[in-house]
């Protein structure tokens, strides 16, 4: 396929895997708010209600709680939602529903139900949103057992896991950074899958791991670059799916580069970097490593509105540069 | 249950109750059989309860059989329900069987949910049963996306959705019945109201005097029946299951009815009088009425009557004997179902 050279943004690669799963599978249908003729706060659905009609592409009322139960059952029942949260902050309000309804649905009725069900949250700061609007509350979902919780960080791997988490039996969280809307990006034409938790390396190297995820991902890299014109080689893991985590990918880096630090916009502390922190030092690779395990992650502080006191309680490519300095460096 | 209607109902005054017409005496002996098995069913779990055999807590819906067999009277086979933690009744109704919900009691591999369940999320999907809910007001939302399927793939069907008094208060509620009438989805919300959510009742919890009174705030039916009474119920659901079908969109019905027993396992009673809870057993007891009527109406005897009672408690004995001869699950399954495949 000459697909290589083609870019769309990570917005664009949404809405044309979403256009594929409605055209190909009659049981696919889009619910949210204003995701019809408005096209969705981000422009993410954009024109799929002139495409689809407003039947499949369907608008609701503000009420995530119903509207996320709504999903629930329509999932029990045969059909394939993708429902779409306006801001990932909403989840708070359908917590019931995601986390007693839709995870645990298919254990406590002993397998007789599945809930293929795919939920989007458009999450993260730098939007000058503030508080109620900015959060990456994702390593809440990722807490609940019978959940799949995914993090694309590029256009190609938003649109193939959201393909595959179309065809996923179980209900798939899919946590989007805002700012990556607008990012471009090699996309493959047509229909393909990117697999649910499998990690990817983004870069390889020698001297030290960075775990990321979302849009630390690319921050990691820019701060690779930086890194590599001072002789450090740092490889960067792109976690892509948080629930499950792909343990070997991680704990294979780490035995070869010796060093690891953790990178995540979420809230540091109880976060998703400190279970893969646990995860290593309970590993084979713990007696690899040359220095602690590091973390960088969002302060413990709501997101703050100001845009310089928003950049600083989330990890920075400067802050992504220093830690790696101290892991490398730290014993000199 | 069979819907057909009697062929001698043209030939009988009108004052004859609904369920006298549409049913025949077949059917309506049909019903006094599953309402004795609720009831049973439910005895005999407060009895293996009392005695170890089952743990965790239950919630009894003893005194609401006539609500639950109206309500499902008029439904298809492959029509759905969703349940509450109050569910035992609506599982027997919708044409579960004992057995195997005393082995789910009993966390046996033979149960509805293979022991991973238990009564407050006992289910019978094959039935079109989606389940019970722990989670007041949990079920109603997964009760309009199912009719929102059945509207999507026009396959006819109809969603009973059953809560208690208590929901009536949830948000989940609200925003159900709203996205329910607005696009006019096969669903009808039934609300079993017996007057108290755990200890609250309804006068100190809510602000409108019936729970039907809701209705006209989402542009639908709001309809209040005798609870206890199993025609005026079946009369109540049949009319709403068959707007639901030709595609007029949702009724809430409103039960009046009264548990019996007290909320789960752990209830004194310390919120209702002695008095209140004999007069509803010794004068308006489901059970005793439709006897009554079926007596009244000639369909069974005070005999007919017995061999149904004697055969349902050889069936729950029965049912008993098979949970209890039923393998437990092996422990080492104990993650199976949290997903369809486990992640590696």
């Amino acid at each position: 396929m000459n697909s290589a050279v083609r870019e769309l943004t990570y917005s664009q690669a949404i809405q044309e895997a979403m256009a594929i799963a409605l055209e190909s599978d009659p049981r696919v249908f889009l619910m949210g708010e204003d995701i019809g003729v408005y096209g969705g706060a981000f422009q993410v659905t954009g024109d799929l209600v002139e495409r689809f009609g407003s039947e499949r592409v369907i608008d609701m009322p503000i009420s995530e709680l119903g509207g996320a139960g709504l999903a629930v059952g329509a999932a029990m029942t045969g059909m394939r939602p993708i429902f779409e949260f306006q801001f990932s902050d909403f989840a708070t309000l359908a917590m019931e529903q995601i986390v007693n309804q839709a995870a645990k649905m298919r254990f406590m009725l002993g397998g007789e139900v599945s809930v293929p069900l795919v939920m989007r949250f458009p999450a993260g700061s730098g939007t000058g949103a503030a508080a109620q609007h900015s959060q990456s509350l994702e390593a809440w979902l990722a807490h609940v057992p019978g959940l799949k919780v995914i993090q694309p960080a590029t256009p190609h791997d938003a649109k193939g896991l959201l393909l595959a988490a179309v065809q996923d039996p179980d209900p798939v969280m899919i946590f989007e950074h805002k700012l990556l809307y607008k990012v471009k990006g090699p996309v493959p034409e047509g229909h393909y899958t990117v697999p649910i938790g499998k990690a990817e390396i983004r870069r390889m190297g020698r001297d030290a791991t960075i775990v990321a995820t979302s849009i630390m991902v690319q921050k990691s890299l820019e701060a690779a670059e930086i890194l590599q014109t001072e002789g450090i080689d740092v490889e960067i893991v792109d976690l892509r799916t948080i629930r499950p985590i792909d343990r070997e990918t991680v704990i294979n880096s780490v035995k070869k580069t010796t060093r690891l630090l953790c990178v995540y916009e979420a809230v540091k502390t109880l976060g998703i970097g400190a279970e893969i922190s646990a995860m290593v030092a309970e590993s084979e690779a713990f007696d690899y490593l040359d220095a602690p395990i590091m973390r960088l992650g969002g302060a413990d502080s709501p997101i703050p509105y100001n845009p310089e006191l928003e950049k600083s309680v989330v990890p920075q490519v400067p802050d992504i540069v220093a830690g790696i300095r101290n892991l490398v460096q730290g014993r000199r | 249950m069979k819907n057909e209607s009697k062929s001698k109902a043209k030939s009988e005054p009108a004052n004859v109750p609904f369920a006298f017409r549409a049913y025949s005496p077949e059917q309506l002996r049909d019903v006094l059989r599953k309402m004795y098995l609720i009831r049973r069913f439910e005895e005999g779990a407060e009895d293996s309860y009392t005695r170890g055999l089952i743990h965790g807590t239950m919630h009894l819906s003893i005194g609401q059989e006539a609500s639950a067999l109206g309500i499902c009277m008029p439904l298809k086979s492959d029509d759905q329900i969703t349940s509450t933690h109050r569910g035992h009744g609506h599982c027997i109704a919708k044409g579960a069987q004992v057995d195997r919900m005393f082995a789910e009691f009993f966390g046996k591999t033979t149960g509805y949910c293979k022991g991973r369940g238990g009564s407050m999320h006992i289910a019978d999907v094959s039935q079109g049963n989606l389940g019970a809910n722990g989670i007041v007001a949990g079920g109603i939302p997964i009760a309009v996306g199912a009719a929102l399927s059945a509207k999507m793939q026009k396959n006819g069907k109809v969603v009973i959705c059953f809560f208690g008094d208590g929901a009536n208060n949830e948000g989940a509620f609200h925003e159900s019945l709203n996205m329910a009438s607005i696009w006019k989805l096969p669903v009808v919300f039934v609300c079993e109201n017996n007057g108290y959510g755990m200890s609250t009742s309804t006068a100190r919890s809510t602000a409108v005097a019936n729970i039907a009174d809701r209705a006209a705030g989402y542009s639908m039916p709001g309809v209040i029946v005798d609870g206890n009474n199993f025609s005026a119920v079946a009369e109540a659901s049949s009319a709403a299951i068959e707007r639901a079908r030709r595609g007029e969109g949702p009724t809430l019905i409103e039960s009046k009815t009264y548990r019996h027993r007290g909320h789960s396992k752990s209830d004194r009673n310390r919120y209702r009088t002695k008095e209140e809870i004999d007069e509803w057993k010794e004068l308006r007891d489901p059970i005793a009425l439709f006897e009554s009527e079926l007596r009244q109406f000639g369909i069974l005897n005070d005999a007919g009557i017995e061999e149904v009672r004697a055969s349902v408690e050889k069936e729950i004995a029965d049912a008993i004997q098979f949970a209890k001869d039923s393998p437990m699950p092996n422990t080492g399954a104990a993650l199976d179902y949290v997903y369809t495949e486990l992640p590696q």
